[in-house]
């Protein structure tokens, strides 16, 4: 009967699993959110405080649309959580991969499903936080029914494009377990350029040119201002069709690098 | 008071000759080190490109409090986290009950029993900013400035790891802690910048509940010419009360604590 579902089967058990699971630990979630809503909004206050020393507004963005812009950030973030790369040296060094393999399917097939199922619950809970985030800060939003519609794509855009460049990072692990220093300059290179840190527009000229051609504003910038800055039509959907494309390439590098990875994992084990 | 610095020096004796074993991560510590400082050091470049002060601190003197972050941060990574952690773990399976039955006082040994030492290299890197960002002022500086930075620092550091201990402390009631943990964590980020920057509310928070204000912003004021004796006071009667409350809540915490076997 498994196989008749297939994939698609295979994927609303393990999201259905996750949130049965998930919800069960609430208040670890919470506490969770709230360490991570901690980050934006310093640097929210601290914007805000810019903006205020400059008569209301850095770059042209006011404080409330730095509010709406941090504000949209805490959801995109709870959407863009996927498979830590710290978890892949667990899963190597205690086997844990041995029984994925066994299963007659590729194994991110299970991360992505689980960690999808996971935002019913993280983003359930988020919405009392957003709220509270409203009302203490006042964000200024202007938001027309195609932005909303391009942003329930984006947000899944980030999460698919997320979950494969931390997969590919994670295989690192394949080859060597000192991976810390390695991560540490990902995600800085990721905080600096996705527009997690800053609203992309405040970079100087030349680092905005680096964020352009590297896929990380896709998973946090771009689905941020879809729904929190002034986008056109038109590059609200070239961005929907540069997420396809970076998805895409995500989709083979995860390919590739699995191939060669998981062998390196055979001759470790055998 | 000497048997118990002596004690507490034996322990840190071993945890560093444990930790000596593993030199090369002191290069990979320092790598992850330098990208940290070289991030903040991003952040403040951008801030300063829009502004030319920050809830009135100028970027030389916001410097200064980046360096104390970095400073603070190192310390309870190298010796409050990994105590707290073993210590939160030590209550979940019962192994307390080793600790508990040996002659010395059970918060002391709780609180010196692991060193992380390479988490350390954070300290170096931030005094060497906290002397680079200082002696970089216009203004020289007296040395009662440095001792009125050294002091707030201790008394803050005191302030943290109460703070710390309360907050492990609450895995004798509810055995699930880590998440708290990971809140703590979070909030710390925002000792990056001084409290004056944060709207009351989270002013108030900063500095009464998570005491960021008294461990960064404060020495960072005794360097930047902000130190008044009543904010050194208010230093010391908050680190005495926060001492003394911990000391209490860790008698009436071990009364909590079963044991292994019961």
């Amino acid at each position: 009967m498994g196989t008749l579902n297939g994939l698609p089967g295979l994927y609303a058990a393990t999201a259905k699993a996750a949130v049965q699971t998930q919800f069960q630990y609430r208040t670890a979630h919470y506490a969770y959110i709230l360490g991570m809503v901690a980050e934006p909004v310093v640097y929210l206050v601290v914007w805000s405080a810019v903006a205020d020393t400059h008569g209301g507004a850095v770059g042209g963005i006011t404080a409330g649309q730095f509010a709406a812009y941090y504000i949209v950030w805490t959801l995109v973030r709870q959407m863009n959580i996927v498979f830590t790369p710290y978890g892949w040296e667990e899963r190597i060094q205690k086997g844990e991969l041995s029984g994925h393999l066994l299963r007659p399917v590729h194994p991110i097939h299970y991360d992505l499903a689980y960690f999808a199922g996971m935002k019913v619950v993280t983003v359930a809970l988020w919405l009392p936080i957003g709220a509270v985030l409203w009302v203490a800060f006042r964000p200024t939003f202007d938001i027309s029914p195609l932005e909303v519609a391009v942003f329930a794509v984006a947000i899944w855009g980030a999460y698919l494009i997320r979950s494969m460049l931390l997969w590919v990072l994670g295989m690192i692990t394949f080859w060597t377990t000192r991976v810390g220093a390695i991560y540490d300059v990902y995600f800085t290179a990721e905080l600096l350029l996705s527009g997690r840190l800053v609203p992309l527009a405040l970079l100087p000229a030349w680092a905005g040119g680096i964020a352009d051609v590297l896929p990380f504003k896709y998973t946090f910038g771009y689905p941020i201002e879809v729904l929190a800055g002034s986008l056109s039509t038109r590059e609200l959907l070239t961005g929907l069709g540069l997420q396809a494309v970076w998805t895409a390439v995500g989709v083979v590098l995860v390919a590739v690098v699995w191939r060669f990875g998981v062998r390196r994992y055979g001759a470790v084990g055998s | 008071m000497r048997e118990a610095l002596r004690l507490a020096g034996t322990f840190l004796r071993i945890g560093i000759l444990n930790e000596l074993q593993y030199r090369v991560n002191f290069a990979f510590s320092l790598v992850q080190s330098l990208i940290a400082v070289g991030t903040s050091l991003a952040v403040l470049a951008l801030v300063f490109a829009n502004t030319t002060s920050l809830g009135g601190w100028s970027a030389g003197e916001l410097l200064v409090v980046m360096g104390a972050y970095v400073l603070v941060g190192g310390v309870i990574r190298t010796v409050i986290q990994p105590n707290m952690r073993q210590l939160m773990t030590s209550v979940q399976d019962g192994t307390l009950d080793f600790l508990l039955t040996k002659p010395a006082d059970g918060q002391l040994l709780a609180s010196v029993r692991r060193v992380e030492l390479w988490q350390g290299v954070d300290v170096l890197v931030g005094t060497a900013l906290v002397v680079v960002a200082a002696v970089r002022l216009p203004g020289a500086l007296s040395l009662v400035d440095a001792l009125g930075f050294v002091v707030t620092l201790l008394l803050g550091l005191i302030a943290i790891y109460c703070f710390w201990l309360v907050l492990t402390m609450l895995s004798f009631w509810i055995t699930y802690v880590d998440p708290i943990i990971e809140l703590f964590d979070g909030m710390y980020q925002a000792g990056r910048w001084p409290v004056s920057v944060y709207p009351g509310w989270l002013r108030v928070g900063f500095t009464v509940l998570v005491p960021l204000a008294f461990a960064v912003t404060v020495p960072a004021s005794a360097l930047t010419g902000r130190l008044t004796g009543w904010l050194l006071l208010g230093s010391l009667a908050f680190t005495t009360v926060l001492a003394t409350f911990t000391r209490l809540i860790w008698h009436h915490a071990l009364h909590r604590y079963s044991g292994a076997s019961a």
